[in-house]
């Protein structure tokens, strides 16, 4: 019995880790074509899905095509560009319309663009969405928690308690529809700019992960032993030196959990963001313009995708993968290390 | 003798169950969802037929045709006859949709679009409102000096194709620099993404001064004001079903290439000149399930109109319904 017990939670452990590996080979699999076209310097990259013109020799090979002067497109001129009614035949002439990859299928033409793929906007736009929602929710959660543990009576403090708790479970979509129709108009009078940004995506992300930082910071708070808070008292300490000198030091590790969780949600948040983020591969001027992060990049361009743009997107997903492995291990190895 | 019979007659009753619950499966196209899917319902409530159509884009959709993984798929790109023969698929015409050019501008009504705005505004190069290529078709319309935004679509669609597509029609520089995509990142920096076409209806009409393009359906169930739209001829006209009726009958769509062929942009004075057909792919070697799917598409194209026609999409017109039964007809699946 004890041996059977020991194998079964041992092989549930394990499931976790098998899991996680297979998805990161999947992910590294499925995005070498990425991989091999764009190297490291996809995350430098600002491009997505741009038409670059490729100046190809008769005799070029695919290797001397990569290696060939590649030129970006130039603007091209409006009053000269347009069809004329003489342009009739070219009008009816497809063949050199340029077109997705796989639509190319039994096109023997060779291509005279070649896409252009890079993460640099994807990768900005994640991370300064959930530093935003960070910083709009680190002070409020805080706030909510010592407000829960400390100084609200026992019965204004359940039902809050409560009310912060069904917060964390309304879906994203939901937060994303109100963000869209409620929350970005206001957001846009405020501040101006567009009702999409960078700011009402953070900001309704901080909304999301308010109650997550909330509850976990309220319950590590009530864990400090009332003969702490007690002994503080008598030596004469006020309410605020017992929150800033006993439950804060004693709760530092459960907080740091909470953004932690908290952290990982915000990174990958799909829904709610792409509904608010704007959705425009270009990289924020400033915190009211539109961009994109990796999640909604993967969700609106998996449909359509094929070729190496599939394949970039798998590259992305495992961009994010490392970005959110790494900063939670750090925030798990060095923050919580140093707190306990 | 008796026990036999009634385990033959059991058997029976549950094979043909069998077959008679056997859904007809199908993928693809995006553009035409909404239509497919209130077409399916209405067919399921008159005859019992289930049939299941997935949106997964129309490259998906040719790639699940091909891999004989669905019985028939939706796609808003015909494929060449040559690569019909090569792949083993007939390919049918569906459904005529036509897309708008939805936009937010307070006090100005009946705002007229030239072939050389539309291109100009999708290329990021039109800054203000007043801009000349847009006042020049819009005599006598005061144009306020506001900031134009551009609203598209963020996630790749077909809706995308279809308007790139008569972008390239339209303009040599559109066609070198950007063609017909999916999803393409727009130039300039005077645009917002928004997702799926009710995305865009929502941001189109709580951003003043924007302007974008939408499905018919959208726009008019979310009261968008929509432009007139310059066509080929060089005719103003006003995206009604009419209108894009006018185009599709102008439509080549000829049966013995398999009907391959866009329809954007067709010729014709009163053609709405943003239109574009979905077509449908089958199978060739599945004769029985394909005659079951003619069917449903026979019955689409007669007694379903209506259905189409409160969405936005048109349906075809009476001698291409003709053209496409006798292409059923030679094929062997009708």
């Amino acid at each position: 019995m004890e041996k059977i017990f020991r194998n079964l939670s041992l092989s549930s452990a394990s499931l976790v880790f098998i899991i996680l590996i297979g998805i990161f080979i999947t992910l590294f699999l499925a995005s070498k074509d990425a991989i091999n076209e764009f190297g490291i310097g996809f995350i430098t990259n600002p491009n997505w899905n741009k038409e670059i013109s490729i100046e190809i020799d008769a005799k070029s090979s695919n290797e001397t095509i990569k290696n060939s002067k590649v030129n970006e497109i130039e603007d091209f001129n409006l009053e000269s560009d347009l069809f004329s009614d003489e342009d009739d035949i070219m009008i009816d002439d497809e063949d050199d319309i340029i077109i997705d990859e796989d639509d190319m299928l039994f096109n023997e033409d060779i291509k005279t663009t070649f896409t252009d793929y890079g993460a640099l906007v994807p990768i900005v736009g994640t991370i300064l969405t959930t530093l935003i929602a960070l910083i709009f929710a680190l002070p409020i959660a805080m706030g909510i928690a010592v407000f829960l543990s400390e100084i609200a009576p026992k019965n204004i403090a359940y039902p809050i308690g409560i009310a912060i708790e069904l917060l964390a479970a309304i879906p994203s979509i939901i937060f994303g529809m109100w963000g869209l129709y409620y929350f970005a108009p206001i957001i846009a009078d405020l501040v101006g700019g567009y009702q999409v940004s960078l700011l009402t995506a953070g900001l309704v992300l901080g909304v999301m992960i308010l109650p997550f930082m909330a509850a976990i910071t309220r319950d590590s708070m009530n864990t400090t032993p009332d003969v702490l808070k007690e002994s503080a008292y008598a030596m004469g300490a006020t309410k605020f030196e017992v929150i800033k000198d006993i439950i804060f030091p004693y709760s530092k590790v459960g907080i740091i959990g909470s953004i932690i969780l908290a952290l990982g949600r915000a990174l990958g948040e799909t829904m709610a963001v792409a509904f608010l983020i704007g959705s425009i591969f270009a990289l924020p001027t400033a915190i009211n313009s539109p961009t994109i992060s990796i999640p909604v990049a993967m969700a609106n361009n998996f449909g359509e995708a094929s070729g190496l743009g599939e394949s970039s997107l798998f590259y992305l997903a495992l961009i994010l993968f490392v970005i959110s492995f790494t900063i939670i291990s750090i925030a798990k190895l060095y923050f919580l290390k140093k707190a306990s | 003798m008796k026990k036999m019979l009634t385990i033959a007659l059991a058997s029976a009753i549950t094979a043909t169950t069998i077959y008679a619950s056997d859904i007809i499966k199908g993928s693809g196209a995006s553009f035409p969802y909404s239509v497919y899917q209130k077409w399916i319902k209405a067919y399921n409530k008159e005859t019992g037929i289930k049939i299941d159509y997935i949106k997964k884009g129309s490259s998906k959709g040719i790639k699940d045709a091909k891999a004989r993984s669905v019985d028939f798929a939706g796609t808003d790109k015909p494929l060449s006859p040559k690569a019909l023969k090569a792949a083993g698929l007939y390919q049918f015409p569906a459904v005529v949709g036509a897309i708008t050019m939805g936009y937010n501008l307070p006090d100005v009504k009946d705002l007229k679009l030239s072939r050389k705005a539309i291109v100009a505004i999708a290329a990021g190069k039109v800054k203000f409102w007043d801009d000349k290529v847009i006042a020049q078709a819009n005599p006598g319309v005061k144009l306020p000096h506001k900031a134009l935004t551009f609203v598209h679509r963020a996630d790749g669609s077909g809706t995308t194709y279809n308007f790139t597509y008569f972008l390239s029609k339209a303009s040599k520089g559109w066609r070198k620099a950007y063609g017909a995509k999916k999803a393409l990142s727009w130039p300039g920096n005077q645009h917002i993404g928004g997702k799926t076409n009710s995305g865009v209806a929502a941001l189109l009409k709580q951003t003043a001064y924007s302007v974008g393009y939408i499905d018919y359906a959208d726009a008019k169930n979310n009261d968008i004001k929509m432009a007139s739209v310059e066509n080929r001829a060089g005719n103003y006209i006003v995206p009604t079903l009419k209108s894009f009726q006018a185009a599709a009958a102008k439509a080549k769509l000829d049966p013995k290439k398999d009907f391959y062929s866009i329809i954007a942009d067709p010729k014709g004075a009163d053609s709405y000149p943003m239109v574009a057909a979905t077509f449908i792919l089958v199978p060739s070697e599945k004769p029985e399930i394909n005659k079951d799917i003619t069917k449903f598409y026979r019955w689409c194209y007669t007694d379903a109109q209506e259905i189409a026609k409160s969405l936005g999409f048109v349906p075809l017109p009476k001698e291409l319904i003709t053209k496409i039964e006798t292409y059923w007809d030679t094929k062997g699946i009708k």
